[in-house]
């Protein structure tokens, strides 16, 4: 299948091993990948802050760089959830109903990587190897938005001498929340700071999940505490191979 | 004559200076006291882990929760649409089985009625059913001020007023208190309690009954809010679980219910949508212990004397906001309050309204108006929980997105020049629509800023360096490292 | 303009009608999705979650809520009414017992409390009262719950809160599996109190504590059968 990725703002500019990782793991499944370049950015973070008149010119981009793909894959829930849930009603809001309706056909092939993976493809087992103790975060906006359920657990299942150990409480919210983790920067420490002890208590050597925003706010107090656990997106897990083992 | 408040869309908002809407703080800095109250974090956090876990329970046992959860949203979606219709049947009802209507526009006309019927039958006491809309007017108050002395009679209400405290929970006015706290109160500050009281829950409700009783055997008024009403029959009810509430309303001789205005439901059948929602939903119960119905005067039983005022308040300004309407199908269950991560952490006082949690987030700033509660529509990560679990699906998360952004919105009119939020919102926008601009700017980044600012996070004095927005960032979380090259000039070169 | 005026009119602009438009009508029950269980599709057994639909799966449902709630329930076959009644009284040590006016008289060769009637009674004499008794409305099974209005055997409101203990006589027949069958059966004109185990609070740790103000004991008998002489 020729699969366009959108990359995320975030991770083309500060993860680049997320985008690299889909890559390698959608091409090891037989996948051409393409990567628009006119590509940018969804707008969560302006629809979520209240800036929908500034997210409205990225909306109207996504729509058109995406617009004759016949999948897209994220690696991102939340990014995924915003171009399925926000997109056409903003249009809509503006009084743009063409792209209202633009943006309605593309959020339908835009997938998140598990939901890509397990529903699209129809494969759990990716033929990964990944051999260390690993607990997974499911983020809220994959669970509660996309409700991606359990397919990103069946697919770390099926990789090779992985450990997984289950994390407390992980439907929890991590506490980033986006422009949250600044304006309420004490609050989402105290949420960060729980959600860090349960992936020290869990006794894992990586914290997995499916968005690298989240994963930025975990991996940073991990880093700050020390705790001798590091993150990694889930597509870094599945690229992960016995030949080209993921860095740890 | 009444102050209004500010206007949305004409319609006036809950005036200020009265009633309990509006914190003294933002939310942020409210929070952070919160936050230093390790006990209150104890409290908080095992009592929403014991109510979540009840509900969960009780929810499941239901097959057809969602089909319930949809007719509810219906149901209260048409009462909204109708809204007119359905108070002019509701008031024709009541008043053919011998009640009498007030209506009341804002918060001062309501204790303004409210005092002026109670001083009327001559009493100079009230005992008070727990209501939100009483406390949401700053009833007590209110009624002190004309020489009436309240007393609160549900437990959780009795030991905020007891401790000269503030309430912090839509449904446990006293959640952020443990059993041992709650006895220190009782012993302080309760006339007449057995100085051997003990912390156990128990002996914690004895001593309440002992001290209420009097009060329920010979004061002939009271004052209650309400649940729901039933427009098509003129019924009143009111939901709880303690005894009180039926004290209240049966053993006086003059009932007074105060009730926001969309507290309506069309008609009785109705009832075998919400008696199943709201109970699972608030205390996790498959049945509150008591349910009061009541439908105007009942000659021989109950009060002979029944006075309905019905509230605006910020009702109707809240209504007139087509994408926040919804929020009015709220039946106060505080189900959303008991799974919210920011709630558990916080308590209700960081919210400075008797409306905390996300309903509150939603609800305080559309009853005063957003200018009055700025702060509020941002107190939450989005993730969603609250939406889940509310049993009138209201999808709180998108209605705090809508406020965030008409609090921008009211931000960009009073204030001339754009604040330096919407301009770098504006300025990122400007770098995303254009991809070279993009490209370039994310090499610009990457050459030697990223990294020294990650270097810094990494070491206390590095952090007092960065500005704010990093500054916050800092205070808990390292920055990442950034990479050798973005992934589009790593693409490039493939 | 009047306080009431004014707000009718507050609603009308913010449901944006044009000014003297008149108020939609009332749409009714036919626009509401009512896709859940209810009072019809429940008898029928249809949407029901095993093992409710039949009367003596019930009464077994009714009995686990209630004992849940920690009511006390006894089962006595018509005939032994009056018997258990006096053993309950008797164990509970009421000496006093109020009967509301149309309770059973056959149910109550047994009692050797002092009978009370409700001559008017002031709250303050009410609470000097041990016990009281009365029949109820209907039962609902799902739930727990109890449900009176005030009719003949069960007297106004205030007899079955004040006293500290209170004795419930219901007949199996009386039973309903959830809340829309009950929801159907009862008058909204009457007072109506549904009464779910005795008092209870969650205020102390959200966790259910028994005992505040209404009555601290709550006793059920259930007749396994038709209420005599109704």
């Amino acid at each position: 299948m020729r699969v366009a990725l959108f990359a995320t703002c975030l991770v083309d500019g500060l993860f680049p091993d997320v985008a690299r990782a889909t890559v390698r793991l959608l091409r090891r499944l037989g996948h051409e990948v393409v990567f628009p370049r006119e590509q940018s950015c969804c707008g969560q973070m302006h629809l979520n802050t209240g800036y929908s008149a500034a997210a409205l010119p990225l909306i109207r981009r996504q729509a058109r760089v995406f617009a004759d793909f016949e999948a897209i894959v994220a690696p991102s829930g939340s990014c995924t959830g915003s171009i399925r849930h926000q997109h056409a009603d903003t249009a809509r809001r503006f009084g743009d109903e063409a792209l209202a309706v633009a943006a309605e056909a593309v959020a339908a092939r835009t997938y998140e990587l598990s939901e890509f993976l397990v529903d699209v493809t129809g494969v759990t087992d990716v033929g990964a190897h990944f051999a260390h103790r690993v607990t997974y975060h499911p983020t809220c906006h994959s669970l509660r938005l996309l409700r991606v359920g359990d397919r990103p657990m069946a697919l770390l299942r099926a990789v090779q001498d992985i450990e997984l150990v289950e994390l407390a409480a992980a439907d929890s919210c991590c506490g980033f929340g986006g422009t949250f983790a600044m304006k309420n920067s004490a609050v989402s420490s105290a949420m960060l700071a729980d959600k860090v002890a349960a992936v020290q208590a869990s006794g894992a050597t990586v914290c997995s999940a499916g968005d690298s925003s989240c994963l930025m706010h975990i991996g940073g107090g991990l880093s700050r505490l020390h705790v001798g656990a590091r993150t990694l997106h889930l597509a870094q897990i599945l690229a992960s191979t016995r030949s080209e083992p993921a860095l740890v | 004559m009444t102050v209004a408040g500010k206007t949305y869309l004409g319609m006036p908002t809950a005036p200020p200076g009265v009633g309990q809407l509006r914190g003294d703080e933002s939310f942020p800095d409210a929070a952070e006291t919160a936050l230093a109250n390790g006990q209150l974090r104890r409290n908080l956090a095992n009592a929403t882990s014991t109510i979540r876990a009840k509900r969960a329970a009780v929810v499941a046992e239901v097959p057809d929760w969602q089909e319930l959860r949809a007719a509810a949203a219906a149901v209260k979606d048409d009462v909204l649409a109708h809204l007119d219709s359905y108070l002019v049947q509701l008031e024709a009802r009541v008043t053919e089985r011998g009640g009498v209507v007030h209506w009341a526009r804002d918060a001062n006309e309501a204790n303004r009625i409210v005092t002026e019927l109670v001083a009327a039958t001559g009493s100079r006491e009230v005992v008070k059913v727990k209501s939100m809309a009483t406390q949401e007017i700053g009833l007590n108050q209110a009624l002190e001020e004309a020489g009436i002395l309240a007393f609160e009679t549900d437990l959780a209400e009795l030991i905020v007023q007891l401790g000269d405290d503030r309430p912090s929970h839509i449904l446990v006015p006293a959640i952020h208190r443990n059993r041992t706290e709650i006895r220190d109160i009782f012993l302080s500050e309760m006339a007449g309690v057995d100085c051997g009281l003990t912390d156990d829950p128990a002996a914690l409700a004895e001593a309440a009954r002992r001290y209420l009783r009097e009060k329920f055997l010979t004061t002939k008024v009271a004052i209650s809010g309400a649940n729901f009403a039933i427009a098509d029959t003129g019924t009143l009810m009111v939901v709880e679980s303690e005894g009180n509430g039926r004290m209240c309303l049966t053993l006086p001789d003059t009932l007074i219910t105060v009730m926001g205005i969309e507290k309506l439901l069309p008609s009785f059948t109705d009832l075998e949508v919400f008696l199943q929602l709201l109970p699972r939903s608030s205390t996790g119960e498959r049945m509150n212990p008591y349910t009061s119905m009541w439908t105007g005067v009942h000659p021989g039983d109950g009060p002979q004397e029944f006075h309905l005022v019905l509230l605006d308040n910020g009702r109707t300004a809240t209504l007139a906001d087509e994408r926040g309407r919804a929020a009015l199908r709220c039946i106060r269950c505080s189900a959303c309050l008991n799974v919210c991560p920011v709630y558990e952490r916080t308590g209700g006082h960081a919210y400075g309204s008797v409306y905390p949690g996300p309903i509150g987030a939603v609800l305080s700033p559309q009853l005063t108006g957003v200018a009055d509660n700025p702060s509020l529509p941002f107190a939450s990560t989005l993730c969603g929980a609250c939406y889940d679990v509310c049993p009138v699906a209201i999808d709180i998360p998108k209605m705090l997105v809508h406020l965030r952004e008409r609090v921008n919105q009211d931000k960009a009119t009073s204030h001339r020049l754009p604040t330096p939020e919407s301009a770098g919102m504006a300025a990122a926008s400007w770098a995303m629509r254009g991809h070279r601009r993009w490209t370039w700017l994310l090499r610009a980044a990457r050459l030697g800023r990223l990294a020294r600012l990650s270097r810094l996070s990494r070491s206390a004095a590095g952090r007092r360096l960065l500005p704010p927005p990093l500054s916050a960032w800092v205070s808990s979380r390292d920055l990442p490292a950034p990479p050798a090259q973005s992934f589009r000039d790593w693409w490039a070169e493939q | 303009m009047t306080a009431r005026d004014e707000v009718l009119a507050r609603i009308s602009t913010a449901l944006g009608r044009a000014r003297g438009e008149a108020p939609g009508e009332i749409s009714g029950a036919a626009a509401i999705p009512r896709r859940y269980r209810r009072a019809g599709a429940t008898a029928a057994g249809e949407g029901v979650p095993a093992g409710v639909g039949h009367q003596a799966e019930l009464v077994e449902l009714l009995v686990d809520r209630l004992v849940d709630y920690r009511a006390t329930v006894t089962r006595s076959e018509p005939a032994g009414v009056a018997d258990v009644l006096a053993q309950r009284l008797g164990q509970h040590r009421i000496d006093s017992v109020l009967v509301p006016d149309g309770f059973p008289e056959e149910w109550l060769g047994a009692v050797s409390a002092e009978r009370r009637t409700d001559d008017a009674l002031t709250p303050a004499q009410l609470d000097g009262i041990d016990g009281v008794l009365c029949t109820g409305t209907l039962a609902i099974a799902e739930t727990g719950t109890i449900v009176l209005d005030s009719g003949p055997g069960q007297g106004r409101r205030a007899l079955s809160l004040v006293p500290d203990y209170l004795l419930i006589v219901l007949t199996s027949d009386q039973i309903v599996a959830g809340v829309p069958e009950a929801v159907a059966r009862l008058d909204s004109g009457r007072p109506l109190t549904w009464i779910s185990g005795p008092s209870a609070t969650s205020d102390i740790e959200l966790n259910r504590v028994e005992g505040v103000h209404g009555p601290r004991t709550l006793d059920v008998i259930l007749i396994q059968a038709a209420r005599p002489g109704f």
